[in-house]
């Protein structure tokens, strides 16, 4: 059906009005087949709505975009039948048991009886749900139950899984679980599209793109965002500040001249510095504001770093245009 | 590939799932049906006998006896109470105990036995209309009878004209013979609506709607299978509500009990047809339930249950063509009380039938299109 190098999914310039509103505003991006591809943004910034144009369910308003090699303006339904899809409620029918949901969505999916007990088992084998297969899906854990959506959302040998949100209130243990299946499944060439707020979770993935009020303002793998000039600008380098007292030296951090970003990350504050400014110089510039710093160091940005600069520089860009 | 109806045998197998495993409340929306048609067929009864009546004889001699008691023997007054003056008689109806008094004046005897003209005055309370005519009807027929009869008792002249009217289909004027196959149609449609709405709006509510339609099932897949399970429940519902009708209230069926079995399945599936249509406008039980209320008023009230069609002003005649239970009531009433046959009824069914594939054809459009995710 389709060929091998082709990639997973391919957006172009996807637009979605809702009245006046645009809640989608010429997204384009590219998930290689065999990616985890996290999908990341604040809450109503359009992620559950690009999901819902990538699997056919809200027509497009401008843009195209072909999935598996399939377009989603012309071609839903055949796109529908190869891709699978979790939502953050996990959809289930909580008065039917473990198997009988299985069943009801391999049947949906027009499997052969044969084809559906060997796939049955096989999940199964995979996710552990063996002991509970005749318990009512109302009686399961968070963790289980999200176990369960993700076996009938990948029944029918999906190449292309949608997870909305997969892991929104379930425990630590079951959310780290989650994840071991998902490298898993990866590796046997299953391409994955996951949203999430979990920062943690977006270091995890291959591929990462962050959307923010309908535009799409990173895209890349975790390491090329963190090395994105606008996250680490020339001349520049990102140190992490150890003090007791993290919010007093905070505000002292922000007046030394040669700092010129700083934020608190728990115990600890990240500071964007000048190179011209060293370590030494700028323990003894906090110490003569009583300022005692147990540990300073310099250290990589992480994601969450990457999404917090790239979204100050939009709002500047706005800003700006509306000058 | 593009199979129109498919995923029906999942959702249907599904949906016959679901309703196993809450029997309970299944079991409950069907037997409310059968206890309303026990309160209403026992409640219910149209003709009017025995209304409270207050009479001041102010003659009292036999002429004026023998009247009271012709309106006795009428069955429809009951001569509760006598009083002795004018005052005591108004005071009774306007109390609101009594809906009619009589007045026979002192001079009835009088006057009848000097060839004249005697008045006898009869107070109606108006504010039920029914029961007025009727009191109207009797008093007025057994004073004409009266004079006749007094008028003709000395020459041997038959009367010129004899009417004799005869009740044909329902020959005692029993109410539940009448209200029963009517009622049928209103506790079919109330059961039928509620389900077939409720067990979409359940989905919509859990989120396993949303996750459906990212699936290969195709909108008339999916309400097909749906409405099957029900039109089943439904059949099943129907075949009791008959049967109570036909041995707990002892309403004869004159016509074919196959054919009214055949006949209702089109409304059934015209009632969960709209249940369907009303699921795919309401996002909760409660909204559900609001909107089949709503359809639940005019298929009371201008399907010819409780008032005549024929006597509508215009323009609600024509509504009631558009009301699904108008056609039902045609023909349970018409097989059960006239012993109709398809001949008579076929157009009903095929109104029926028509009036629910139109409906499910919009409320699957509007499911292709998603409006209802908007």
């Amino acid at each position: 059906m389709t060929d091998s190098t082709q990639p997973a999914i391919v957006a172009e310039n996807l637009v979605r009005r809702f009245g006046q509103f645009t809640a989608v505003n010429g997204v384009s991006f590219k998930v290689e087949k065999g990616e985890i591809f996290g999908f990341l943004g604040p809450n109503g910034s359009g992620k559950t709505t690009v999901i819902k144009m990538l699997t056919g369910l809200l027509p497009l308003s401008g843009g195209d975009a072909t999935v598996l090699g399939l377009s989603v303006r012309s071609d839903p339904e055949t796109v529908r039948e190869n891709i699978g899809y979790m939502s953050q409620n996990f959809s289930l029918y909580s008065d039917l048991t473990v198997t009988e949901n299985l069943t009801f969505y391999g049947r949906i999916y027009g499997l052969s009886s044969d084809r559906l007990r060997a796939r049955m088992d096989e999940i199964v084998q995979l996710n552990g749900l063996a002991p509970y297969m005749n318990r009512l899906a109302a009686q399961l854990s968070g963790g289980w139950k999200q176990r369960l959506a993700l076996g009938c959302a990948m029944l029918h040998e999906p190449k292309l899984i949608f997870l909305d949100e997969p892991t929104a209130g379930i425990d630590p243990v079951a959310r780290r679980q989650l994840w071991d299946l998902l490298f898993e499944l990866s590796a046997h060439g299953i391409t994955f599209f996951v949203t999430t707020h979990y920062m943690d979770e977006a270091e995890r993935c291959s591929h990462v793109a962050y959307i923010y009020f309908g535009k799409l303002i990173a895209d890349g793998t975790p390491d090329s965002l963190r090395a994105l000039p606008d996250v680490q600008p020339p001349g520049t380098y990102r140190v992490e500040i150890t003090a007791p007292q993290v919010t007093r030296a905070l505000r002292v951090a922000r007046t030394i001249p040669g700092v010129r970003r700083a934020t608190i990350f728990g115990q600890s504050m990240h500071a964007l510095i000048n190179d011209d400014l060293d370590l030494e110089h700028l323990r003894e510039q906090l110490l003569k504001q009583n300022i005692v710093v147990a540990e300073i160091r310099p250290l990589a940005p992480s994601l969450e770093d990457v999404f917090v600069e790239l979204t100050f520089k939009h709002q500047a860009e706005i800003e700006a245009a509306r000058a | 590939m593009l199979n129109p109806f498919r995923g029906f045998n999942a959702v249907f197998y599904k949906e016959a799932l679901h309703t196993r495993r809450d029997f309970g409340t299944l079991f409950f929306s069907l037997i409310i049906p059968l206890l309303q048609m026990f309160l209403l067929g026992f409640a219910i009864d149209t003709n009017i006998r025995q209304i409270n009546t207050v009479v001041y004889n102010a003659d009292g001699r036999r002429e004026s006896r023998e009247l009271l008691d012709r309106l006795r023997n009428s069955d429809t007054f009951r001569l509760v109470r006598f009083v002795e003056n004018d005052h005591d008689l108004t005071d009774a109806i306007v109390s609101g105990k009594f809906r009619v008094g009589i007045k026979i004046p002192v001079d009835y005897s009088d006057r009848l036995l000097h060839q004249m003209s005697a008045q006898v005055l009869v107070l109606i309370d108006g504010s039920d209309s029914s029961v007025a005519g009727q009191a109207i009807n009797v008093t007025t027929s057994i004073g004409l009878d009266e004079s006749l009869r007094r008028a003709l008792s000395n020459s041997n002249a038959p009367f010129a004209v004899d009417m004799r009217p005869k009740l044909l289909f329902n020959p005692d004027s029993r109410s539940p013979n009448f209200f029963l196959p009517g009622l049928t149609a209103v506790l079919l449609l109330n059961v039928t609506t509620f389900l077939s709405a409720f067990s979409i709006v359940r989905e919509k509510e859990r989120g396993t709607l949303e996750q459906l339609f990212v699936t290969p099932v195709r909108p008339m897949g999916l309400l097909l299978g749906k409405i099957l399970p029900y039109l089943i429940i439904g059949f099943f519902e129907l075949c009791m509500i008959l049967a109570f009708m036909r041995f707990v209230f002892l309403v004869p069926i004159h016509g074919s009990v196959l054919l009214l079995a055949i006949l209702s399945l089109p409304y059934i599936f015209v009632s969960l047809s709209l249940g369907i249509l009303i699921s795919s406008k309401a996002n909760s039980q409660a909204e559900a339930m609001q909107l089949a209320f709503l359809t639940i008023l005019p298929s009371i009230f201008f399907s010819g249950y409780i008032f005549p069609r024929e006597t509508m002003p215009r323009f609600f005649y024509i509504l009631s063509y558009f009301v699904p239970a108008t056609y039902f009531i045609d023909i349970t009433r018409g097989i059960i009380l006239r012993g109709a046959s398809l001949i008579h009824l076929w157009i009903d069914a095929a109104a029926l039938f028509t009036i629910g594939t139109l409906l499910l054809i919009i409320a699957a459009h509007r499911f292709q299109n998603k409006v209802i995710m908007a």
